[in-house]
C-alpha cells in the first residue's frame, strides 16, 4: 500500500475513482455497467438488506448482467428498508424502497434490464453539499 | 421487449392519495391507453416526494418536469400537450415564491427540497469499508489543507467562525472548546469522540459511524492538530457492532494509507485512535461519566470544574465532541467557515440530523438546515402523521426533552428556540405522538426510562426521579389527587436544582412539559378518572351496547379471560372483575356493540 504523503496524492485518487465511476455511469456502451448501492446499516441488515444484497449478486451473475453491487450507508429511508439505489448506464440513480427478493427480482427483469418502471420508486428528498 | 420513452411519477405517499392522486393515476393511465401510447409511456405511483403541501406530485422524466397540485381533471391536458406535443404545461408547474418564476425543470428547484444533508452527506452514497470512495468524495482534503496550509490557531479561528456547535446536545460552540483545550499545558492531549448514543429513538451516530466512519476519523485528527494532541479514543457502545465492525476497518484503511499514524501529509503530526466499548449505560453519554467508563471505573458523573479540557482522560486535557459534531468538520474546512454560517438560524449554524419516529409516515433519518420549523419536518418530510389521525404532540431531545404541541409547530428550531418552548435539542430523536396517545403515560415512560438509567450517585436523581415516577403511575391508575401535582411539579424543579449532572438535570422535563401543556390530561385522570386517550387501562372499561348487540358471540370465544357471558343470539355482558381490558373483543366485534366508557 502506497502511502499518502501530499495533497497531490490525494487528488490522484480521487482522480482515479472518479475515472472508474464516470466510465461506468455515463458511458452508454451495451456492455457498460449496471451499479447497485443496498443500504447495509443495522436497520437495513435487520429487514433483510443482506439476504436482498446475495440475491442480486447471485442472480446478476446467473442472468448474466454485468453489474457492480456494493454495500453503502443509512439512506435515511427507514420506513421503507431495505433500499437499494440502481443507477443504469448513463441514466439518473433511482431508489427502490421494501426490497425483498421477489421485488429485487422485479427490479433486474423490468428496470435494469428494460428500463421499465417500478411502482413504489423513492424520490429523493434532500440536497447534497456538492449543490450549495 | 418494451423501451419506454417517457415516465410519468405520480406520488402515492399519504399526502398526496388524501388529495385524489389516486384517482389521478388511473385518469393518467386511461389517458395513456386511449391515445395508444401504452407502449411509450409508464404511469407509476412513487413514494413520498416530501413536498405535501403541494400535492398531488406528478413528476415526467427524463425532462424532469415538476408538477404540483395535479388534479384528475389534469391528466387529458398532460397527455395532449406535454406528452404528444412537447409543451410543458405551463399552470401546472412549480412556482418560485421567491421570483414568482415557473421552474420546469426539478433539477433548477433544489430549494423544494428542504433536506440538506452535511453530516450525513456520504452515507448511502460510498462504501464505507473502502476509503478510496470517501476520497473521491474530498475526503482526507481537509486535513491535508489544515496540516500543510493552516496553523493550528487558524483552524480553530475558521471552526469559531463557522458557529458549529456540539451536536451531543449541549450546544457548546466547539471551536471554543477546541480552544480551551488548545491552551491547557501538558505533555499529552486526548481527542474523545463520544459515540455513547443513548436517547431511546435516536441513532444518528451509528449511522454515521456505518454509513461514513471516515468523516469521524478525519475530524478526530484535525481537532487533534488543533489542540495538540497525538491520540484519539473513540467511546462507543458496544451494542452496535456493525459500527464498530466499519470502524475499525476504516482506521486500518486510513493507517495502511498513512493517514493515521507518525508523520502524516509529510509533517511531523502524528495521531493515533483508539476505541473504547461502552456497556450502554445512558449516564456514560455525560462527559465526566465517560472519561470515568473509558478509565476503567464506574460510569459516575463528577462535579466540573475541572473540566475535562483542563483535566479529564487519566487526569490529561481532553476534549470530547459528539460523532455528528465530528462529521461537520471536515466540510467547514473543505468549504470555509463562511459557507457553512450561511446555513442555518442565527445562533445556530449548519444543520442537525433528526431522527423521525412515532406516529409519522416516513420514519427516517433526516437533516435539515437549523430554523427549519417542526411542521415542515413533521408534515412534509415526515409525510404527517399515521392512518390520518390528528397531531397531538411531538418530543424532541429524548428523556431529557419534553414534549411540544401544536402551537409549537411553527418555532424555527435550533438550540434556544427548543429550550425556550421548554423542550431541548438533545441529540436529535424525535417521537410524534397522534391523539390516541396519553401524555401522562408518556411522562411516566420517559420517567421510567430515567429511573433505569439513573447511576444512583446523587440523591435527588436517585430517590426524587423514583418518587416521580410513582406519584405519575398513581395518576395513570386514577388514584392521584390535587396534591400530588403541586408535589410533582416542585419535586421536579428540586431535581432540576440539585442534580449533579445534566441526567439529573434534564430528568424531569417530560413531566413540566407536559403538564404544562396538557394540564386539562392531568386533571382528567384525577378528578374524573378517565383517560381521555384510552390507554390507561385501569381507567377504562370495556362494555357492550345492548342496543347493537346481536349476540353473535364472537367477543365471548375470543376473550382470553371468560369474562364475556351471554345466550347465542341474546345480549351480551362483560364482567368488569374479570376483564384484562385487552380489547380483543373490541377487535372482533363486527356490529360496533363494543366500546370504551
Amino acid at each position: 500500500m502506497t502511502k499518502i504523503t501530499s495533497l497531490a496524492d490525494l487528488k490522484n485518487i480521487k482522480a482515479s475513482v472518479e475515472a472508474k465511476m464516470s466510465l461506468r455511469e455515463r458511458s452508454e456502451t451495451p456492455d457498460s455497467m449496471v451499479q447497485i448501492r443496498v443500504a447495509m446499516a443495522t436497520c437495513g441488515i435487520a429487514s433483510g438488506a443482506k439476504i436482498v444484497m446475495d440475491y442480486l449478486i447471485n442472480e446478476l451473475d446467473k442472468r448474466s448482467i454485468p453489474a457492480i453491487v456494493t454495500q453503502t450507508g443509512c439512506m435515511g429511508y427507514c420506513y421503507a428498508e431495505p433500499t437499494i439505489e440502481v443507477t443504469r448506464p448513463g441514466q439518473q440513480p433511482l431508489v427502490f424502497g421494501y426490497v425483498d427478493s421477489k421485488k429485487a427480482d422485479q427490479i433486474i427483469e423490468k428496470y435494469i434490464k428494460n428500463g421499465e418502471l417500478l411502482d413504489g420508486i423513492i424520490p429523493v428528498n434532500y440536497e447534497n453539499i456538492e449543490g450549495k | 421487449m418494451t423501451q419506454f420513452k417517457m415516465h410519468l411519477l405520480v406520488c402515492g405517499g399519504t399526502g398526496c392519495r388524501a388529495s385524489e392522486s389516486e384517482t389521478l393515476f388511473l385518469s393518467l393511465k386511461k389517458e395513456v391507453s386511449e391515445k395508444g401510447l401504452e407502449s411509450e409511456v409508464q404511469v407509476i405511483t412513487t413514494g413520498c416526494f416530501g413536498f405535501c403541501e403541494k400535492g398531488p406530485i406528478v413528476k415526467v422524466m427524463p425532462d424532469n418536469t415538476f408538477y404540483t397540485q395535479v388534479k384528475p381533471e389534469d391528466a387529458i391536458e398532460i397527455i395532449a400537450e406535454h406528452v404528444i406535443k412537447g409543451r410543458k404545461v405551463n399552470r401546472l408547474l412549480y412556482v418560485n415564491p421567491e421570483t414568482e418564476q415557473h421552474v420546469s425543470d426539478s433539477k433548477h428547484m433544489g430549494f423544494y427540497r428542504k433536506q440538506l444533508r452535511i453530516a450525513l452527506r456520504n452515507c448511502g452514497f460510498i462504501d464505507p469499508e473502502n476509503i478510496e470512495e470517501y476520497i473521491s468524495r474530498d475526503g482526507y482534503a481537509a486535513l491535508a489543507k489544515c496540516l500543510t496550509e493552516m496553523t493550528p490557531a487558524q483552524v480553530i479561528e475558521e471552526m469559531k467562525k463557522s458557529g458549529l456547535r456540539g451536536r451531543g446536545g449541549g450546544g457548546f460552540p466547539t471551536g471554543l472548546k477546541w480552544e480551551i483545550t488548545s491552551k491547557s499545558q501538558a505533555d499529552q492531549k486526548y481527542v474523545v469522540c463520544n459515540a455513547d448514543e443513548g436517547d431511546p429513538g435516536a441513532f444518528m451516530d451509528r449511522s454515521i459511524l456505518e454509513g461514513d466512519p471516515h468523516s469521524v476519523i478525519e475530524a478526530m485528527a484535525i481537532c487533534g492538530y488543533c489542540i495538540g494532541a497525538t491520540k484519539g479514543v473513540v467511546y462507543i457502545r458496544a451494542e452496535y457492532p456493525l459500527a464498530v465492525e466499519r470502524l475499525k476497518i476504516a482506521m486500518k484503511q486510513a493507517s495502511e494509507f498513512g493517514l493515521l499514524g507518525k508523520n502524516i501529509f509529510g509533517t511531523d503530526f502524528e495521531f493515533e485512535i483508539d476505541i473504547r466499548y461502552g456497556a450502554g449505560a445512558f449516564v456514560c453519554g455525560e462527559e465526566t461519566a465517560l472519561i470515568h467508563s473509558m478509565e476503567g471505573l464506574r460510569g459516575e458523573p463528577t462535579i466540573k470544574p475541572p473540566f475535562p479540557s483542563v483535566s479529564g482522560y487519566l487526569e490529561k486535557p481532553t476534549n470530547v465532541n459528539n460523532v455528528e459534531t465530528f462529521a461537520n468538520v471536515p466540510v467547514i474546512i473543505n468549504k470555509g467557515a463562511a459557507w457553512f454560517a450561511s446555513i442555518g438560524s442565527e445562533k445556530s449554524k449548519g444543520t442537525k440530523v433528526f431522527a423521525l419516529a412515532g406516529k409519522i409516515n416516513n420514519v427516517g433519518l433526516i437533516e435539515v438546515p437549523m430554523g427549519t420549523t417542526l411542521r415542515d419536518i413533521i408534515f412534509e418530510i415526515g409525510g404527517g402523521i399515521k392512518d390520518g389521525k390528528k397531531f397531538k404532540a411531538v418530543q424532541t431531545g429524548g428523556p431529557s426533552g419534553g414534549c411540544l404541541t401544536e402551537k409549537h409547530l411553527d418555532i424555527a428550531i435550533d438550540f434556544d428556540s427548543l429550550t425556550a418552548a421548554g423542550s431541548m435539542m438533545g441529540s436529535g430523536g424525535m417521537i410524534v405522538m397522534d391523539e390516541d396517545d396519553c401524555m401522562v403515560s408518556i411522562a411516566k415512560f420517559y420517567l421510567d426510562f430515567t429511573v433505569e438509567e439513573s447511576c444512583g450517585k446523587c440523591a435527588p436523581c436517585r430517590i426524587g426521579n423514583k418518587r416521580l415516577n410513582e406519584m405519575l403511575e398513581k395518576i395513570c391508575e386514577g388514584k392521584g389527587t390535587m396534591k400530588d401535582l403541586d408535589l410533582l411539579r416542585n419535586l421536579s424543579y428540586v431535581i432540576k436544582d440539585t442534580s449533579l449532572c445534566g441526567l439529573g438535570q434534564t430528568s424531569p422535563n417530560p413531566v413540566l412539559s407536559t403538564m404544562e401543556n396538557f394540564y386539562p390530561e392531568y386533571l382528567a385522570h384525577i378528578v374524573d378518572h378517565k383517560c381521555p386517550s384510552g390507554q390507561c387501562k385501569a381507567l377504562l372499561q370495556y362494555v357492550i351496547e345492548a342496543e347493537n348487540c346481536v349476540g353473535c358471540t364472537a367477543c365471548a370465544r375470543n376473550c382470553p379471560v371468560n369474562a364475556i357471558s351471554g345466550e347465542r343470539k341474546g345480549i351480551h355482558v362483560i364482567d368488569q372483575a374479570t376483564c384484562i381490558k385487552c380489547g380483543a373483543c373490541l377487535e372482533k366485534c363486527k356490529f360496533n356493540a363494543v366500546f370504551i366508557k
